[in-house]
């Protein structure tokens, strides 16, 4: 032990507010009222715009009515095409994770409660616009009607997966859809979306990027690196942190969410920073909007933090109840983005629970479908795989000699096992 | 034919390449404006523009995170990590991205990146910008490793390089920049111009990747070394009198193992020489291969001459480099019988 006659330094260790056994309680968590904040001119300098990072951008008020000047001004026909591919979504989460727990594959992620962060960025970019996700963007991809079959089939990495079966199930790669491939490795999307934006606007061209990360992963250096070069550079991109407030069993204070939101690092950049009620889709798809608009005039950067809530477990390899209150989605205050856009369409009466309920059924039968259609090229571990030398293909773009001697040694494998 | 040093030839390469082909863009700490620490940018951000030739913050994890989009987008871009030293905030970028992009995406989004770094000591530059770290990529599967030992070599491997649609890694000897070393650090350094190797082209070539050069013609031993250490060890082998073959490796991945192979199942005895420290470094892979493919031809065992397991020293760098006694020492012990 040190020996002084100082007062003894303290180590402060953030601990979450409850814990499995406490009753969930979401009443520290400030909600301004919707509508209540000034929609500024998207190429408004960041310096005159400190107070975004600490609101909350809002649209939908508790009833489902669209208040205030964020209002994105949907047609009926997109709004019906926003629910659908965050039904779409949901009904596929549904089915994979049940795959998974049928042995079908190793591993899922679902993004149940998130959805409207991503199926409402594939409605606010355009098709063009390439998209850095991290794991849990499925909705982009499926909301910019990526084929379900392809996906399922990279699921069960199976004979027709076009990523070969090399990669965890559910980080898809697709470039035809402006879609990157995903990295288990935490973070590293954001500098790349940022060199990505900064090659589009030193060619002259019109397309911007955006990347997603957790709230967690703001911690890594890529993502200080990313919002250096996005400032430095004003690069035409969108870095959003998706704020569920857990990366696995670490709450959001372990990345520094106690201090302050995650949304007011852009203000040390100089960045402009929004930060927006994840679960409202059509806050999240405003924010969305006003950010292209800003990056595709050559505004620079924006980062946008969506505040909303990881409705169950980080993985298939989860399990919250270890670490946190039970039923604590169920009382998240911002309520869920379906139910929040659904309510929104009947109060206009454009939708009914009767079509609801329909659509429901019709999107999990799509879905069931497509996983009917996939498990003809196979599932994870039942041969129905790549041939086995396509495990070298790829690494370098010939094959050198140390690769070809090492196909061939595993090719003499089998014939020595005598199989 | 212009006769140029090693700096030179590296600009003349990049300023042939970006002229051919307008998506190769360089990136790095002091290259735009400046032109490098070492100049090997020089005049190229004025003639090819700011946003084809820039500076960028200091942080090489962003440094070449953002070449990895750049690459995605169809871009071609040639970072410069102005130390290798300094390479290791980038290495995740690195390893777990842009040397398999190509793999995980099934060859949506190939990395035609080429990292170039000074690298090696010998110039008083104390254990932060002397490092050799070439074994920390050559375990790296997807990344193509090259390291030029003369000004001819460095500008037709560069040029290969940026062509090439893998990541590559292209370590600069720096201690050889201005004229080769024949490792007696207290003798004058003779310029480039007045030595082989230093008669470039002005205009575009390739000396490919994956091939090695035999410097040295001999029967006695076989030498295999690159980079500084070329010049060290041929200096080494005519001074003390060895009928050495000593073998410019120029492409570590992919290895040239078909030249190394026929050297020595002729001499039967082989010895290894980087600057690098011992331990897992490259020439641990070398020796396994000679081994693996000339066991019987072997009259000796293979003998590896590396910088020593420590950091590298400021005040004692004369001490811990591998120079020409620590080459005689294992000269003698691999030809004694």
């Amino acid at each position: 032990m040190p020996v002084s006659n100082l007062p003894p330094l303290k180590l402060h260790i953030p601990e979450p507010r409850q814990r499995p056994g406490d009753a969930p309680d979401f009443s520290d968590i400030v909600i301004p009222t919707a509508g209540s904040l000034a929609r500024p001119d998207s190429a408004t300098p960041a310096s005159d715009l400190r107070e975004y990072p600490y609101s909350l951008i809002r649209v939908l008020d508790e009833h489902g009515v669209v208040c205030g000047p964020w209002n994105p001004q949907l047609s009926t026909a997109l709004l019906l095409k926003l629910l659908r591919d965050m039904m779409l979504t949901r009904a596929f989460d549904d089915r994979m994770f049940r795959a998974q727990r049928q042995g079908k594959t190793s591993f899922y992620m679902k993004s149940l409660g998130e959805e409207a962060v991503s199926c409402a960025a594939a409605l606010a970019l355009d098709y063009e616009d390439m998209c850095f996700p991290s794991y849990r963007q499925q909705g982009i991809l499926i909301a910019r009607g990526w084929s379900l079959v392809d996906m399922i089939n990279q699921i069960y990495s199976n004979k027709a997966d076009r990523l070969k079966g090399r990669q965890l199930p559910i980080m898809y790669s697709a470039r035809a859809a402006g879609f990157f491939s995903i990295s288990g490795n935490l973070a590293t999307q954001m500098p790349q979306a940022v060199g990505w934006a900064m090659a589009s606007a030193a060619k002259g061209d019109t397309k911007i990027a955006a990347a997603w990360c957790g709230e967690g992963s703001t911690a890594e250096g890529d993502f200080h690196s990313a919002c250096m070069f996005a400032t430095v550079y004003r690069a035409p991109v969108i870095i959003n942190i998706v704020n569920n407030q857990w990366a696995i069993s670490s709450f959001a204070g372990f990345a520094g969410g106690d201090e302050t939101t995650f949304a007011a690092r852009a203000l040390g950049y100089g960045i402009a920073g929004l930060r927006v009620d994840g679960n409202d889709p059509l806050a999240v798809y405003a924010a969305y909007e006003w950010a292209a608009e800003r990056a595709r005039t050559n505004h620079g950067p924006t980062v946008i933090e969506h505040f909303t809530y990881r409705t169950e477990g980080h993985s298939t390899s989860d399990d919250p109840s270890a670490y946190r209150a039970a039923n604590a989605a169920a009382a998240w205050p911002l309520g869920d983005p379906v139910e929040r856009l659904k309510t929104h369409l009947i109060g206009l009466g454009e939708w009914d629970e009767a079509r609801h309920e329909a659509l429901t059924i019709e999107l999990a039968d799509f879905v069931k479908a497509a996983q009917k259609e996939a498990e003809l090229n196979g599932i994870l571990g039942h041969g129905l795989h790549q041939p086995f030398d396509t495990m070298f293909e790829d690494v370098f773009e010939d094959l050198p000699w140390h690769l070809r001697e090492q196909r061939d040694q595993m090719r003499a494998e089998p014939e020595s096992a005598g199989i | 034919m212009a006769r140029m040093n090693m700096i030179e030839a590296i600009n003349s390469a990049m300023d042939v390449a970006m002229t051919r082909d307008p998506d190769v863009t360089i990136l790095g700490e002091d290259v735009g404006f400046f032109g490098g620490v070492f100049r090997a940018t020089a005049g190229l951000q004025a003639k090819h523009g700011t946003t084809r030739v820039f500076d960028t913050p200091i942080t090489e994890c962003g440094i070449i995170g953002v070449a990895v989009g750049m690459a995605a987008y169809g871009l071609r871009p040639v970072p410069e990590i102005q130390f290798a030293d300094y390479i290791y905030p980038a290495l995740d970028q690195l390893v777990s991205e842009a040397a398999r992009l190509r793999y995980r995406s099934a060859g949506e989004f190939p990395m035609p990146i080429t990292v170039r770094s000074p690298f090696g000591g010998g110039i008083f530059g104390g254990q932060t910008h002397s490092q050799s770290p070439e074994g920390v990529f050559t375990h790296v599967c997807g990344l193509k490793t090259v390291v030029p030992s003369t000004p001819y070599d460095a500008k037709g491997l560069l040029i290969a390089a940026i062509e090439d649609n893998d990541p590559v890694i292209f370590f600069e000897p720096k201690r050889i920049y201005n004229g080769p070393f024949d490792g007696h650090y207290d003798r004058p350094v003779t310029p480039w111009a007045k030595c082989e190797g230093s008669e470039v082209p002005d205009g575009h070539y390739t000396v490919p990747l994956g091939k090695a050069a035999v410097v040295r013609a001999g029967e006695a031993v076989t030498l295999l070394t690159y980079g500084t250490m070329v010049h060290v060890v041929k200096a080494a082998v005519d001074e003390l009198g060895f009928d050495g073959e000593v073998i410019d490796l120029r492409t570590l991945i992919p290895l040239d193992l078909e030249t190394i192979a026929a050297s020595v199942k002729k001499t039967g005895r082989c010895v290894i020489v980087h600057e690098a420290t011992r331990t897992g470094g490259f020439g641990a892979e070398l020796a396994a291969l000679v081994q693996e493919r000339c066991f019987y031809h072997l009259e000796a065992p293979i003998e590896r001459v590396t910088g020593f397991d420590t950091p590298y020293p400021h005040s004692l760098e004369w001490a811990y480099f591998p120079g020409p006694v620590r080459i005689k020492m294992a000269l003698e012990r691999v030809t004694k019988d």
